[in-house]
């Protein structure tokens, strides 16, 4: 890199790419945070979403918020069924077979997507004005404010969602003490499926953003995305839902560092590496608490 | 004098079993009544044996939550390749360089991230194995992210006794000290810390010797290949050999053994309908763990006890 | 001590198993290959995995031929059936693959893979087997020719990377006039990797420099980081040996970071839904290698005959996957017999052949496809046939 605009210039990229990561990481650390389950097919819920929206704006032809809204509802009842289905017989079983179902589901989702829409990319219309800012010769357009403002949107949305409403306070409960929780007359089953409905709902989002910021889509588009949403969960502390917002962010502005200083080739092992440091150093994360295990 | 308690009535069997075994399918091939595709599918369940058996050592039966193994696999596969094909070296030396540097590479991997438990560790392996295979895509001698000639240097008369004596091997291991140590450390990791076991050390054993083995297949697979690529080993390959030790149940050694087999073949016979081969899969997984979570054997083994007789019998 | 070989016992009883099915398996397909007057060919492409885009466009396209080739009476007086077999995008089960269709389906031809490393995986069985085998998209120099040797069996339908760079640069050079080039690189596609080089290498020739190179990874959505460092480097020209999926996105965030500079590809960029993922405004100044041009009536009739079928665009997979399966039609009939040697010599003596993609006559030292490329010049959301350069 030259120079310091050269360098603002590449946070600012970074910035772009860390909120796509952030708004993928939302879902998927609440999940965690609720259920305990790392949710493997959350990235492909994503691509779903992603679908959705395509056929929302394409077929129906709605306009972006009838379009995302059509997008959510569909992915919160795909959502509601994966756990319906595949996980909720499994709340109690070990937790490699949990994970196991979720490859299962993640997979079934990929394949399946491309045995009903084909292996092929489809193309995103442009939705947003392709409009150009230019600040001391910084560059950057109008879809980055979009997903950078969405992305913070959504996080406090779900930060007081969790925090401070009825079934916020329910989900909590039952990630502390399920059987307690289910003891003081809550509702776990319904608890959890809102978790999965909100999870899945806000993949979609994510992944109609993605299809329009990034034009194309396929059936596999959820897969990187979703793995390194799920390096920015943990970055930031699986569960903590303001960490996976900062993780994202953290993951976006050291992989465009990373390829700013010409060693794109090795991007992707730079945040694997970050992952398993911060694991080894402080596993609860950026914004995690350490707590003992107790015996 | 170890020999003679080796030799009962029960082991005698198996080693007859395996030899005719070996003498069956080694006789079709050689008279080529065997098609050339069931022959290499049989060296793809060798080389799964080897793997899978090697990841239940360290997840079924240390308890460590490890889903990186084709990291190893790929270390064992590149090595050994070279080993064939830059230095013409022998296919024994091929095999061993490849498990053994595998094996450094789990240790040293192995020693910190071990610390770490239950998903936090899984992730962790999960990155490992990303690593290794963004390494081999950036090294131009290893071919790079286009990949790297090998050509085949072996047959179904080397996989299947490096199979056989791997099995050995890691079957002797869990019924020693050492394995039941490890045992210990996957039951209850502070228990066992308070009985007087060095679970560090019995956690970095075991990780390195699955990374040994993992490296050896990864020789094997790379040997019978004509060409190797780093995306091979990416995360969905650690994921299909961790299926197949879920699948044959957790801690059981022959549990893993058919859950390769299982896989292999099925990987094979849905290859017709490719559309929907990974959809039937996927679908196979699921319903296996909502119906039995614990895999085919559960923590059980197929054995021949029952042949013994009853005062014989030993407790499993 | 008792259980000291229940891990051998078990592997014995389940592999006895699988060696129960080997032989039944066997004993039952020795009928298949003369089933019902069909003429199998097999097809080993990348079905599922990675590069699923990749050969799911040529088997439509194969089908389409195949599918044509039957209505007009098929071959050697019999209809014509494919045999697909699914890689994974993998090379070791592309081996698989190509074991299966070879020596369980009795193919008497196959076509694949698409990747030259998949291809590479699969020849070694086609050669101990004596069948020919035609891979679509397999650019890399060793597919056919390895230590001075050409490879006996296998054939390519598609341009070998080194003619193709050389075009390019040849054109950066003496048409654009330009001195100053930057590289953007597929970092885990042989056949980006061998276009580089090769343009490269006759860039610098013609006195041209090389100002910066960097690699992407396919899949890759967000180029900015590598543009921006190319950007710095302040060259006249980028040259993107990429696929139309990458490319599209690279030009059109290219140009919003504000590089007017002309961009250069291979044949990779050869599909009209790269005009979906970058404005024709954004394309503008930009050039490509191909077969031919995409208004050529030949190229015409094949377009509207595959959107007829799919109602999608053919992109250069779906072409030459075309081109490869009607090559070893030709062949078979020109052989006129199913033996793998007639096949071959058929192939190696083809000339004059009217692909989609212009005359092919195939090379029998290389066993490559000479074929004339042209330049072809994005205008205005159109491609505009510039020039046409013949092989030397």
């Amino acid at each position: 890199m030259h120079s310091i605009t050269e360098l603002l210039q590449q946070l600012v990229y970074g910035l772009s790419l860390g909120s796509i990561y952030a708004l993928i990481a939302l879902g998927y650390t609440m999940v965690y945070g609720i259920v305990k389950l790392i949710n493997f097919a959350h990235g492909d819920v994503m691509m779903v979403g992603a679908y959705m929206g395509w056929i929302a704006i394409t077929v129906f032809h709605f306009p972006f918020f009838p379009a995302i809204l059509f997008a959510m509802i569909v992915a919160a009842i795909a959502g509601i069924i994966i756990e319906r289905t595949a996980y909720k017989p499994l709340r109690n079983a070990t937790r490699i077979a949990a994970l196991i179902t979720a490859i299962g589901v993640s997979l079934f989702l990929e394949y399946g997507g491309m045995l009903v829409v084909g292996a092929q990319m489809r193309t995103y219309p442009n939705v947003f004005p392709e409009t150009m800012y230019n600040i001391g010769g910084i560059i950057f357009k109008f879809g980055d404010i979009v997903m950078l403002v969405t992305a913070l949107v959504l996080m406090l949305l779900l930060h007081f969602t969790v925090q401070y409403t009825k079934i916020g306070k329910a989900m909590r409960a039952s990630s502390f003490d399920m059987e307690a929780a289910l003891l003081m007359g809550v509702n776990v089953n319904t608890t959890i499926s809102a978790t999965f409905a909100i999870g899945s709902a806000l993949a979609a989002a994510a992944g109609v953003l993605y299809g329009i910021y990034f034009n194309s889509i396929d059936p596999l588009m959820g897969i990187t995305p979703g793995l390194k949403a799920f390096v920015a969960a943990v970055l930031g502390g699986i569960g903590i839902i303001p960490g996976a917002m900062v993780g994202g962010l953290v993951l976006g502005i050291t992989e465009s560092l990373v390829s700013g200083f010409g060693a794109s080739t090795w991007r992707d092992a730079v945040a694997f590496l970050i992952l398993i440091l911060v694991l080894i150093i402080k596993p609860s994360g950026l914004f995690g608490k350490n707590l003992r295990e107790k015996v | 004098m170890k020999r003679v308690s080796i030799l009962n009535r029960k082991n005698a069997l198996t080693l007859f079993l395996v030899i005719v075994m070996y003498a069956v399918i080694q006789g079709l091939i050689v008279t080529d009544i065997l098609p050339p595709l069931y022959t290499s599918t049989l060296i793809q369940v060798c080389v799964y044996v080897i793997l899978a058996a090697s990841l239940n050592l360290i997840n079924g039966i240390t308890g460590q939550f490890s889903i990186g193994h084709a990291g190893f696999m790929a270390i064992g596969a590149y090595l050994a390749g070279i080993v064939s094909v830059k230095f013409h070296g022998p296919l024994f030396l091929s095999l061993l360089v490849g498990g053994i540097v595998a094996a450094v590479a789990g240790f040293i991997v192995g020693l910190p991230t071990l610390r770490l438990r239950g998903d936090y560790l899984a992730i962790a392996t999960l990155g490992l194995g990303q690593i290794v295979m963004i390494i081999f895509q950036n090294i131009d001698y290893f071919g790079g992210a286009a990949g790297m000639q090998v050509g085949r240097h072996i047959n179904w008369s080397w996989a299947f006794w490096v199979t056989i004596i791997s099995l050995v091997v890691i079957h002797n291991f869990v019924n020693s000290t050492h394995g039941r140590a490890c045992i210990s450390v996957r039951e209850n990791e502070i228990a066992a810390e308070a009985m007087g076991v060095n679970t560090t050390k019995y956690k970095v054993l075991a990780f390195t010797l699955g990374a040994f083995f993992a490296g050896v297949a990864g020789g094997i697979y790379s040997n019978y290949m004509y060409f190797i690529q780093p995306t091979t080993f990416n995360f969905l390959t650690s994921f299909n050999i961790l299926v197949m030790v879920v699948l044959g149940g957790l801690g059981s050694m022959t549990g893993s053994i058919l859950g390769a087999l299982i896989m292999t073949v099925l990987n094979v016979a849905l290859s017709g309908i490719p559309s929907l081969r990974m959809v039937i899969t996927a679908l196979l997984l699921i319903i296996m763990m909502l119906f039995r979570p614990s895999g085919l054997m559960g923590t059980k083994e197929f054995n021949l006890n029952f042949l013994e007789k009853k005062g014989e019998r030993n407790v499993a | 001590m008792k259980k000291f070989f229940v891990m051998a016992t078990a592997a014995v009883l389940s592999l006895s198993l699988l060696a129960g099915c080997g032989t039944t398996g066997a004993t039952s397909n020795g009928g298949g290959s003369s089933a019902g007057g069909n003429l199998k060919i097999g097809a080993d492409l990348e079905l599922t995995g990675g590069v699923a885009m990749f050969g799911t466009a040529a088997q439509k396209a194969i089908d389409l031929a195949v599918e044509q080739q039957n209505a007009n009476g098929g071959l050697l007086g019999k209809q014509i059936k494919m045999d697909y077999a699914d890689n994974k995008s993998d090379p070791g089960e592309s081996t698989n693959a190509a074991t299966k269709l070879i020596t369980q389906d009795s193919v008497v031809a196959v076509i694949g893979a698409m990747t030259s490393g998949n291809t590479l995986a699969a020849s070694q069985v086609a050669i101990d087997n004596k069948v020919p085998l035609i891979s679509p998209t397999g650019t890399a120099d060793k597919v056919t020719v390895e230590n001075g040797q050409v490879k006996p069996y296998i054939f390519r339908a598609c341009f070998i990377d080194p003619f193709q760079g050389q075009v390019a640069a040849q054109f950066a050079a003496n048409t654009l006039k330009v001195q100053k080039a930057a590289i953007f690189i597929d970092q885990k596609s042989d056949y980006s990797i061998g276009l580089a080089n090769a343009f490269s290498t006759n860039f610098k020739s013609a006195n041209g420099q090389i100002v910066s190179q960097e690699k992407y990874v396919a899949g890759d959505k967000d180029f900015r980081p590598q543009l921006a460092r190319i950007k710095s480097s302040n060259p006249d020209v980028v040259f993107v040996p990429g696929y139309y999926g990458e490319v599209g996105p690279i030009v059109k965030q290219a140009r919003e970071m504000g590089m007017n500079q002309a961009f250069i590809g291979g044949d990779g960029w050869g599909s009209p839904e790269l005009f979906n993922l970058a404005s024709a405004d954004q394309l503008n100044n930009c050039y490509y290698v191909n077969h031919v041009a995409i208004d050529d009536p030949s190229m015409a009739d094949f377009v509207k005959a595959f959107k007829a079928k799919y109602n999608q665009d053919p992109d250069s997979f779906a072409a030459l996957g075309y081109d490869a399966a009607r090559l070893m039609f030709q062949a078979i009939k020109d052989a006129n017999s199913t033996n793998g040697d007639k096949i071959r010599t058929a192939l190696e003596n083809l000339k004059g052949f009217k692909g989609l993609n212009g005359d092919i006559t195939m090379d029998p030292k290389t066993h490559n496809p000479i074929k004339d490329a042209v330049i072809i010049k994005i205008e205005n959301g159109k491609n505009v046939f510039m020039t046409k350069v013949s092989p030397k």
